[in-house]
C-alpha cells in the first residue's frame, strides 16, 4: 500500500505505551507471537508508526527489519493513521459485477481523495477492500463497522451526511 | 419449555441488514406481551438465502419470514406469536405461490439442497455448546477416542472418498495417512479459515453457524495423526466468526472436550486461534504456516510437504473449514453413507456461494454432480431483469468461466478442471450479457497483481505484464501480437511460479480466451466492447427517430457534450463525452444507446 499522506507526528500516550507493554509481556514467549502483538498494537494506536515498531523490537528482541517486513506485508497493517470514519468499498467479484467500481469512483470524487488517502481534516479515509462476505447485499461499502448494502451512487450523499 | 422458537439469522449477511436490532426488538416485544416464558428467541448461523435477509423462522410451524424490518416486529409478535395468525405479507414469496403455503424445503431454493456441512447452520445457536451436543455433536469424537484406533479413523476417511474442499481436491484421508506415518515429538493440525476468494463465504458461514463441528473434527484429526496442538488461521475480516470461535473454544475447554485427557482416553488436544491480516497468499498452505510462525506470509517450495515438515518444521496437516465440517458426520454415519452421495470421483456435497447476476444470492449445499443449469435456473432462480446468462465464474482468481454451452455438465472436481475452470473454494458468480469477459479477466489480474507476495519472479513480474496487456486490450490499443504474448505469458506463469497463486493466476485469462476469444478479437481488431463495458471503446449515440428534443439529456450532461435545440434531435459530441452514462439513465424515450 502506498503511503500517500504526509507524516503525522507521533503522539502516543503513556497509557497506550503501558497497554502495549502488557500485551508484549503476555505474548512474547508464545511461538510466532509477532503477528498477534502487531494486531494488538494496531488496536491500541490505530496504526503502526515506526516509533511503535521500535518499542516492539526493543521489548521482544525481534529485529526492526523483520517487524517492518511483516508490518508492510499484510494489508491490514497500516503505517499511517486512518480517518475518524474509515470507508471501505468492497471490490470483490460479486460487488464488482454489481457496480461497486462506480461507487468507489464516486466516493473519490466526492471526498476529493484517492483510495488509500485520508481527507485533510482527518475525517474520512477511503480504501478499497476485498470481499467482506456480504455478497448477498452487493454492492457493499463499510463505514467503520457499519455495513451499507444494495447501494447505488445516489445513496452516497445520504450516507456521508450521517457522519458530517 | 418454550411452545415456540423464533430463529433469527445472525450471519454476516443478515447482521449487515440489521438482524441484531430486529432480535433486540423481538425480545422486547415478546416481553411486553408477556410471552417471555413461552417463546424463545435464538440467534443462529446463516440460513443461506442471504438475498432475502434479514431472515426469521418461527417453529414449530416453520414459518419463513424474509426481508423483515424492525417495524414489522410488533405485528409479528401480536399477530403470529400471540394469536397464531401468520403475517402473510412477510412470507417468502416462493412459499405462497399457490393458495396453500408450501413448506420451505419444497421451495426451489431448498428442494435440491442436501445439507451436510451446513446441517446446523440456521438450526442451532452457535454460541451454545449444549445445542450442538443436542444435535449429536461430539458423538463422533467420543466414538473415535473410545472405540477406534488412529489407523481406523484414517481408513474411514479414505473409504469415504472425501476430498479437500479448499479447492485442489486432494484426498483428505491420504493427507492424514502421510502425516500419521511421519514420526516426530510434536505434530500440528491446522485449519485454513483464510477464505480469500472474492465471492466465497461458505467457510465464514460454517464458522459462524456451527463452529463446534470444526473443533470436533480437528480433535479427531489430532487423534488420527498423533498431534496435540491445533491452530485455526482465520481472516481478521470475519469478526463474527472470530468471536464465535473464541466462545466455542472456551466452552469446549470447560466441558473437557478440548484440553487434557479428553473422554478419559489419555488423549490431549487444544486449539489456538491465529488471525490473518489481509494477505490472499496466506490461503496457500506453506504461506499460511509461515504466517502462523510470525513471518511475512510467503510460500516456500514443496517438497518437503507439510506432512513431513510443516508448521515450525514439524509434520502438519492443513484442511479447509468445509472439509472439517463434513468429518464428524462421516464418522457418525459411516463412510458408505458419504460415498453414496456425489459422482464417481467426487463424493459427498459441496457448498457454493451464489453471487453476481442471480436472483437468489446466498449459500447452497448440493450433492456433487448437480449441473450448473440446476444451480443457476432452479436453485438460483435464474438471471434477473430478463437478461441472458453468459457465464458462471468458479474458483475465484484461480478459476475460470463456465459458458452456457457447458450448462449441463455435472459439477465435480474433475469435470470443472476438464472444462478449464476449477472447483476452488466454491464461489460461483453468475454473469449476464452485460458483463465483458476481457474486463473480468482484467479484474482478476488486478487482484493477483495486488496479492502476489513478490517472492518469485514469474508471478511478481508476469502478472503485472499480463495486466498491462489486458489494459491495452480494454483500451483498444492492443494488437494481435499482444494477444499471442499474453497467451505465452500464461503458460510461462503456470509452469514457473513457486506456488498455486502464480500457477493459477492465468486461469481467468486462459478460460475466457478459450470460450470468449471473439470478444478479445472484437476489442483488438474492431475496437469495440460487445458487452458495452470498456469505456474507452464505447460511444454514446442518440437515435434520431426516438429523440423528442426535450433537452433533458443536454441539461444532465456534466461535460456539456450534448448539443441540440428544443424539439429538435440532439447529438452527442464524442470529443467531449465522458461516457458517464448519465444521459442514458435520464432519457425518458430510450433514445440514447451505446455501441
Amino acid at each position: 500500500m502506498a503511503e500517500k499522506k504526509g507524516t503525522v507526528p507521533f503522539s502516543g500516550t503513556k497509557e497506550q505505551e503501558e497497554a502495549l507493554m502488557k500485551v508484549i509481556a503476555e505474548l512474547k514467549d508464545e511461538k510466532g507471537a509477532l503477528m498477534p502483538i502487531l494486531q494488538k498494537a494496531q488496536d491500541i494506536y490505530g496504526y503502526l508508526p515506526m516509533e511503535v515498531q521500535k518499542m516492539i523490537s526493543d521489548e521482544t528482541g525481534i529485529p526492526m527489519e523483520k517487524i517492518y517486513g511483516v508490518a508492510t506485508f499484510y494489508s491490514q497493517f497500516t503505517l499511517s493513521p486512518k480517518g475518524k470514519y474509515r470507508i471501505s468499498v468492497c471490490l470483490g467479484t460479486a460487488c464488482y459485477v454489481k457496480g461497486s467500481g462506480d461507487i468507489y469512483n464516486a466516493l473519490m470524487e466526492k471526498l476529493g481523495i484517492v483510495g488509500g488517502e485520508c481527507t485533510p481534516d482527518g475525517k474520512f479515509s477511503l480504501d478499497a477492500c476485498r470481499c467482506v462476505g456480504a455478497c448477498g447485499l452487493a454492492p457493499v461499502m463499510m463505514v467503520n463497522d457499519e455495513v451499507y448494502g444494495r447501494l447505488t451512487v445516489d445513496d452516497i450523499d445520504g450516507i456521508l451526511a450521517k457522519y458530517e | 419449555m418454550y411452545r415456540s422458537h423464533v430463529l433469527v439469522c445472525g450471519g454476516t449477511g443478515c447482521t449487515s441488514s440489521g438482524s441484531q436490532r430486529i432480535r433486540e426488538r423481538l425480545e422486547k416485544e415478546i416481553a411486553a406481551n408477556g410471552l417471555s416464558e413461552e417463546v424463545g428467541v435464538v440467534k443462529t448461523g446463516c440460513f443461506g438465502l442471504c438475498a432475502l435477509g434479514p431472515i426469521m423462522i418461527v417453529y414449530p410451524e416453520g414459518t419463513f419470514y424474509s426481508m423483515v424490518q424492525e417495524d414489522d416486529i410488533p405485528e409479528i409478535v401480536s399477530e403470529h406469536l400471540l394469536k397464531g395468525r401468520v403475517v402473510t405479507r412477510l412470507l417468502y414469496d416462493e412459499t405462497t405461490k399457490t393458495d396453500k403455503i408450501i413448506p420451505l424445503n419444497e421451495t426451489n431454493f431448498y428442494k435440491k439442497q442436501h445439507r451436510v456441512a451446513l446441517r446446523n447452520c440456521g438450526v442451532i445457536n452457535p454460541e451454545n455448546i449444549d445445542e450442538y451436543i443436542g444435535t449429536g455433536g461430539y458423538e463422533a469424537l467420543g466414538t473415535v477416542l473410545t472405540e477406534k484406533k488412529p489407523e481406523d479413523v484414517i481408513q474411514i476417511l479414505l473409504d469415504s472418498g472425501l476430498r479437500g474442499r479448499g479447492g485442489a481436491g486432494f484426498p483428505t484421508g491420504l493427507k492424514w495417512k502421510f502425516a500419521a506415518a511421519n514420526e516426530a515429538d510434536q505434530k500440528y493440525v491446522c485449519c485454513n479459515a483464510d477464505e480469500g476468494d472474492p465471492g466465497a463465504f461458505m467457510d465464514r458461514s460454517i464458522l459462524e453457524g456451527d463452529p463446534h463441528a470444526v473443533l470436533e473434527a480437528m480433535a479427531i484429526a489430532g487423534y488420527a495423526i498423533g498431534a496435540s496442538q491445533g491452530y485455526i488461521y482465520v481472516r481478521a475480516e470475519y469478526p463474527i466468526a472470530v468471536k464465535r470461535l473464541e466462545i466455542a473454544i472456551n466452552q469446549a475447554r470447560e466441558y473437557g472436550l478440548l484440553g487434557k485427557n479428553i473422554f478419559d482416553s489419555g488423549f490431549d488436544f487444544d486449539i489456538e486461534l491465529r488471525l490473518g491480516a489481509g494477505a490472499f497468499v496466506c490461503g496457500e498452505e506453506t504461506a499460511l504456516m509461515t504466517s502462523i510462525e510470525g513471518n511475512r506470509g510467503e510460500p516456500r517450495p514443496r517438497p518437503p510437504y507439510p506432512a513431513l515438515k510443516g508448521l515450525f518444521q514439524k509434520p502438519t496437516i492443513l484442511n479447509n473449514v468445509e472439509t472439517y465440517a463434513n468429518i464428524p458426520q462421516i464418522i457418525v454415519n459411516g463412510p458408505e453413507w458419504f460415498a453414496s452421495m456425489g459422482t464417481e470421483k467426487s463424493k459427498g456435497t459441496k457448498v457454493f456461494a451464489l453471487g453476481g447476476k442471480i436472483h437468489n444470492t446466498g449459500l447452497v449445499e448440493i450433492p456433487m454432480g448437480t449441473t450448473l443449469r440446476e444451480i443457476v435456473e432452479e436453485i438460483g432462480g435464474g438471471v434477473p431483469n430478463g437478461k441472458k446468462f453468459k457465464a458462471a465464474q468458479t474458483g475465484g482468481p484461480s478459476g475460470g468461466c463456465i459458458p452456457a454451452e457447458h450448462f449441463d455438465v455435472p459439477i465435480d472436481y474433475d469435470n470443472l478442471t476438464a472444462i478449464g475452470s476449477m472447483m476452488g473454494s466454491g464461489g460461483l458468480i453468475v454473469m449476464d450479457e452485460d458483463t465483458c469477459m476481457v474486463d473480468i479477466a482484467k479484474f482478476f489480474l488486478e487482484f493477483t497483481v495486488d496479492e502476489s507476495c513478490g517472492k518469485c519472479t514469474p508471478c511478481r513480474i508476469g502478472t503485472r505484464r499480463m495486466l498491462e496487456i489486458l489494459d491495452k486490450i480494454t483500451k483498444g490499443q492492443a494488437t494481435m501480437e499482444d494477444l499471442d504474448k499474453l497467451e505465452e505469458l500464461c503458460y510461462h506463469l503456470k509452469e514457473n511460479s513457486l506456488c498455486a497463486l502464480g500457477q493459477t493466476a492465468p486461469n481467468p485469462v486462459l478460460s475466457t480466451l478459450r470460450y470468449f476469444r471473439d470478444e478479445y478479437i472484437a476489442h483488438i481488431v474492431d475496437k469495440k466492447c460487445p458487452a458495452g463495458v470498456c469505456k474507452d471503446l464505447l460511444q454514446y449515440k442518440i437515435d434520431p427517430d426516438k429523440c423528442k428534443g426535450c433537452t433533458l439529456c443536454a441539461r444532465t450532461c456534466p461535460a456539456d457534450a450534448i448539443i441540440g435545440k428544443v424539439k429538435e434531435v440532439h447529438m452527442i459530441n464524442p470529443e467531449k463525452c465522458l461516457k458517464c452514462g448519465a444521459c442514458m439513465e435520464k432519457c425518458r424515450f430510450g433514445a440514447i444507446y451505446k455501441e
